[in-house]
């Protein structure tokens, strides 16, 4: 049994407002992919992603994740599967110091307590921020809140990252470090991002939301190279 | 705002020394807890108008910070920014009761004064203590504290909580008042029209960072509890100190200390 394995069927969501966010959204992510997923405002991105770890379920479709479907009832399973990285770390990070927000989520899991400190000393280590173990939150900058924003995330162990504008408030070399940190990850990885560049280089394959659907699904160079394309999906 | 935010940078310092090293430092926080909460039942319940009763009663968050070694002035610093209230509690007891009943010196004190006086004082003190409490124990082990006190679940993960977003919160307050000051050339104060709209957005913002953090929470895994990150242990050193502390607080409480150390002091028999 696999858990690396992303797929959507038809996926429809509307917000309670009555805005339709996405229309019916289909693809199927393989073992090991690293796959981007572009579109302009209001597509339907950060929706999408919040359907692939149960946040949101579907109005219409359903999204599996290996060989779990998305309900109210394989929660805990799929979440533990699927890691998220928000877009505001400032929303991920809410324990008081960054050792104990890495902790958050193994110490969830009820494992042991040495299993605990290994889990955060190796993802403090994996992204190179174990000297900020003992600071808060509050007095990080954005480059290291995004750091332990990760950190907290990979310490679940997950199959497959989840990741909503990882570069976004970082400066050059964060952003430069991020990158190269992301490329050396072997999870399934989805990332939604304005940032184009970013995707190039670590996405292969790239997903095209516009208004709720998929517009375009393909490898990355022939699809950014596709003037009349990203014209028309806003991007 | 720049009120609000020195306040916070306030707390930010006294939480900062929590890291300290002292045999205070080193108390389980649950011991703290309850001898600061029977602290301030003592301070409290001493009668309006016995003003010199306080006074031994002063030598607990005295000793807490000299041992703990935490500046003073820090404290003080932090008792003034909250000082206003009480001051407004107390502020027309001197108008309202103006029967004079005692002398000190050429000075003729009236009720009001008197208490006037005991309000700030038992402010002073209570406010201290937990103050002191505070810097000695940090948030986090006040709130585990509480959380192993039997405190329910939810108050203490919103406990937690709070400290982790009113900074990000007072940030995205004052950016609100500095666009605002860019952006009025007359200079004159906001309207009230215009607070309300800030705050109204601020509070807005602030449910939909709510809805985030949840979402990110649950994402890892969240129940509805905080996980026991730090483990507590009360030893015997803990009970001595509890059982002392509250011991200190019934004498000065009912055994009349300050009158009869003062008779001491004058060399009459107690």
């Amino acid at each position: 049994m696999s858990h690396h394995i992303v797929e959507a069927r038809n996926l429809e969501f509307a917000y309670p407002d009555g805005t339709a966010a996405l229309r019916g959204a289909s693809f199927r992510i393989e073992h090991g992919e690293s796959v981007g997923l572009v579109g302009a405002n209001g597509a339907g991105k950060s929706t999408l992603l919040l359907h692939l770890n149960g946040c949101l379920l579907p109005a219409g479709g359903e999204v599996r994740i290996g060989d779990v479907p998305v309900t109210r009832a394989t929660l805990a399973q799929v979440r533990r599967s699927v890691g998220f990285v928000f877009q505001d770390p400032n929303d991920q990070l809410f324990m008081p110091t960054v050792g104990e927000d890495v902790a958050f989520g193994p110490a969830n899991m009820q494992l042991p307590g040495e299993e605990v400190e290994r889990r955060v000393r190796e993802s403090l280590t994996a992204v190179g921020a174990e000297h900020l173990r003992a600071r808060p939150p509050y007095r990080l900058s954005g480059g290291e809140k995004r750091a332990a924003a990760i950190a907290g995330v990979l310490a679940m162990s997950p199959d497959v990252l989840v990741m909503d504008e990882p570069s976004s408030g970082l400066d050059p070399r964060s952003r430069r470090r991020l990158i190269g940190l992301l490329a050396g990850f072997r999870h399934t990885k989805i990332v939604a991002a304005h940032d184009l560049d970013m995707i190039r280089e670590l996405c292969p394959r790239t997903i095209v939301l516009h208004e709720g659907r998929v517009a375009a699904d393909g490898p990355t160079a022939g699809m950014l190279g596709d003037r009349e394309l990203l014209e028309r999906c806003g991007l | 705002m720049p009120r609000i935010d020195a306040a916070l940078r306030e707390i930010g310092a006294l939480d900062a020394l929590a890291a300290q090293d002292t045999p205070v430092h080193r108390l389980d926080p649950r011991v703290k807890l309850l001898a600061t909460a029977g602290f301030v039942l003592a301070v409290a319940s001493s009668p309006l108008r016995e003003f010199a009763e306080l006074a031994p009663l002063a030598l607990f968050p005295v000793a807490m910070l000299a041992a703990g070694r935490v500046p003073f002035r820090l404290v003080g610093r932090s008792l003034l920014l909250a000082s206003p209230f009480a001051v407004m509690v107390g502020v027309f007891n001197p108008l309202f009761d103006r029967e004079v009943v005692a002398h000190w010196g050429p000075l003729a004190v009236t009720g009001g004064w008197l208490s006037f006086l005991s309000i700030l004082a038992r402010f002073a003190l209570t406010a201290g203590a937990a103050l002191t409490l505070l810097a000695t124990t940090g948030y986090v082990g006040v709130g585990s504290g509480l959380g192993r006190l039997g405190a329910p679940r939810a108050l203490v993960t919103q406990f937690l909580l709070l400290y982790r977003y009113i900074f990000v919160l007072a940030d995205e307050g004052a950016r609100a008042v500095r666009a605002h000051a860019l952006r009025s050339a007359s200079g004159r104060p906001a309207t009230v029209r215009v607070w309300g709209s800030l705050a109204g957005h601020l509070l807005l913002r602030a449910h939909d960072r709510g809805l985030r953090v949840h979402a990110a929470m649950l994402s890892r895994g969240f129940d509805g509890s905080m996980p026991a990150l730090r483990p507590l242990r009360w030893g015997r050193a803990d009970s001595v100190f509890l059982a002392a502390c509250l011991a200190f607080f019934a004498l000065a409480r009912f055994g009349h200390l300050a009158e009869n150390l003062g008779r001491l002091a004058v060399g009459g028999a107690p």
